[in-house]
């Protein structure tokens, strides 16, 4: 196998993705956590209106609506961020794996991981087909 | 019933199901849906979008705690990748063009592919093949830790493999859920790659999966933050503990048990659909 003449073992990347994992889903657990009690509070004796699909209004649809909600301090916002945290940790780990790849110097593995996270970007776009 | 008490209920559910998926290995997410429409009466658009997030969510948990143990093959996940993530962006368009109906009898019939695929899930590929090309080529060969110490292994059936990614992540996008089963029978049966390196870099690939279809369902509103937020922290507070009690707990009966509470859901979420009521 071709080793990485720097000290990027496959062993320290992975336990480099360990810990980013983790955190980033401690993180957003806490950020829904904090979401749920403010939403729960101020919305919690409402009736709930799940059982007809009605779609979600565009402030809690698209990456900058939410941020534009959270500084308003709305609980929905905020757990929808923390939710968009949680989708970002696995493109976060491909992103990683990219720049992992690129300081083994494995070049058709750096092109693999970059159309995969083009292809993940573009979902998060919206993924219009 | 208010949304407290409605939120606290599914924040149960949710962690029961993240509990049992965790210690039968077959995911929690895949219950959640049914449960959510079914028991609950949710459209099973918004129980797709919160179902398809507690999938993310313990991907990345169960991740954190597998990378150590070296079994998980990078270049293999990212290579699938290439499919499941493309699979997933056409699943989740699909999914906002079909009726609530037809996807509700579509995932009858995976989840009953899903009871089925558990009760036969210790097969471990026969590795006594030689290199094949084109793995060579991709360089998709490694070695694992074993009793015996570290064990090469050969990886084969690239296309095949790569075909099934691609359906694996379709249905990953249409129904929200992991397609781990599919997932692992493509790597185990189809690529030869041993069944723990399979099953480890299977949840890698399902949080990676999701992740696609995850802005797609944002966009079209699947995913509302009141209904995710407890079924996400009931799902990932469940698969960790149940993680955490598995190493000295008897699995059997209790995969017998969910098997039969799969194949329940299953047969509901099919009559569901034909008489269309959700």
């Amino acid at each position: 196998m071709n080793q990485p003449p720097t000290g990027w073992t496959d062993q320290r990347v992975e336990n480099i993705v360990a810990a980013l994992l983790r955190a980033g889903v401690t993180f957003a657990g806490a950020v829904v956590a904090l979401g749920g009690v403010v939403f729960l509070i101020r919305h919690g004796r409402a009736l709930p209106e799940y059982s007809r699909f009605g779609g979600e209004p565009p402030a809690l649809c698209t990456v900058s609506g939410v941020i534009r909600g959270v500084t308003t301090f709305r609980g929905r916002n905020i757990i929808q961020l923390g939710l968009l945290i949680l989708i970002a940790t696995p493109v976060a780990r491909v992103a990683f794996s990219a720049v992992a790849f690129a300081f083994e110097r494995d070049r058709m593995y750096v092109g693999i991981t970059l159309i995969v996270l083009t292809v993940l970007l573009f979902g998060l776009a919206g993924g219009h087909l | 019933m208010n949304i407290i008490e409605l939120t606290l209920l599914i924040w149960l559910g949710s962690m029961l199901a993240g509990f049992v998926g965790a210690l039968t290995g077959l995911g929690g997410g895949i219950v959640i849906t049914p449960l959510l429409t079914i028991v609950f009466g949710i459209d099973i658009r918004y129980a797709m979008g919160a179902a398809l997030i507690s999938v993310i969510g313990t991907s990345s948990g169960a991740a954190a705690a597998y990378v150590k143990e070296g079994f998980t093959n990078i270049r293999i996940g990212m290579f699938l990748e290439l499919a499941t993530t493309v699979g997933a962006v056409v699943g989740a368009s699909a999914a906002s063009r079909l009726p609530g109906s037809t996807i509700s009898i579509i995932f009858g019939i995976v989840l009953l592919f899903s009871a089925y695929a558990s009760t036969r899930s210790t097969h471990s590929g026969g590795q006594t093949n030689g290199p094949d090309h084109l793995a060579g080529l991709l360089k998709l060969d490694s070695t694992y830790p074993t009793a015996q110490g570290i064990q090469r292994y050969h990886v084969r059936g690239v296309p095949l493999g790569f075909s099934l990614m691609f359906v694996a992540g379709t249905l990953s996008g249409l129904l929200g859920i992991g397609s781990g089963a599919l997932k692992v029978i493509a790597m185990d049966q189809a690529m030869r790659i041993p069944f723990k390196v399979s099953t480890t870099t299977s949840n890698f690939m399902i949080g990676v999966t999701a992740a696609a279809s995850a802005g797609v369902y944002l966009q079209r509103g699947y995913i509302d933050p009141g209904l995710t937020m407890p079924v996400m922290l009931g799902v990932l507070m469940g698969s960790l503990i149940g993680a955490r009690v598995l190493p000295t707990t008897r699995t059997a009966s209790l995969r017998v048990v969910f098997g039969i509470v799969v194949v329940v859901l299953a047969f509901e979420m099919i009559f569901h659909g034909i008489t269309g009521r959700l």
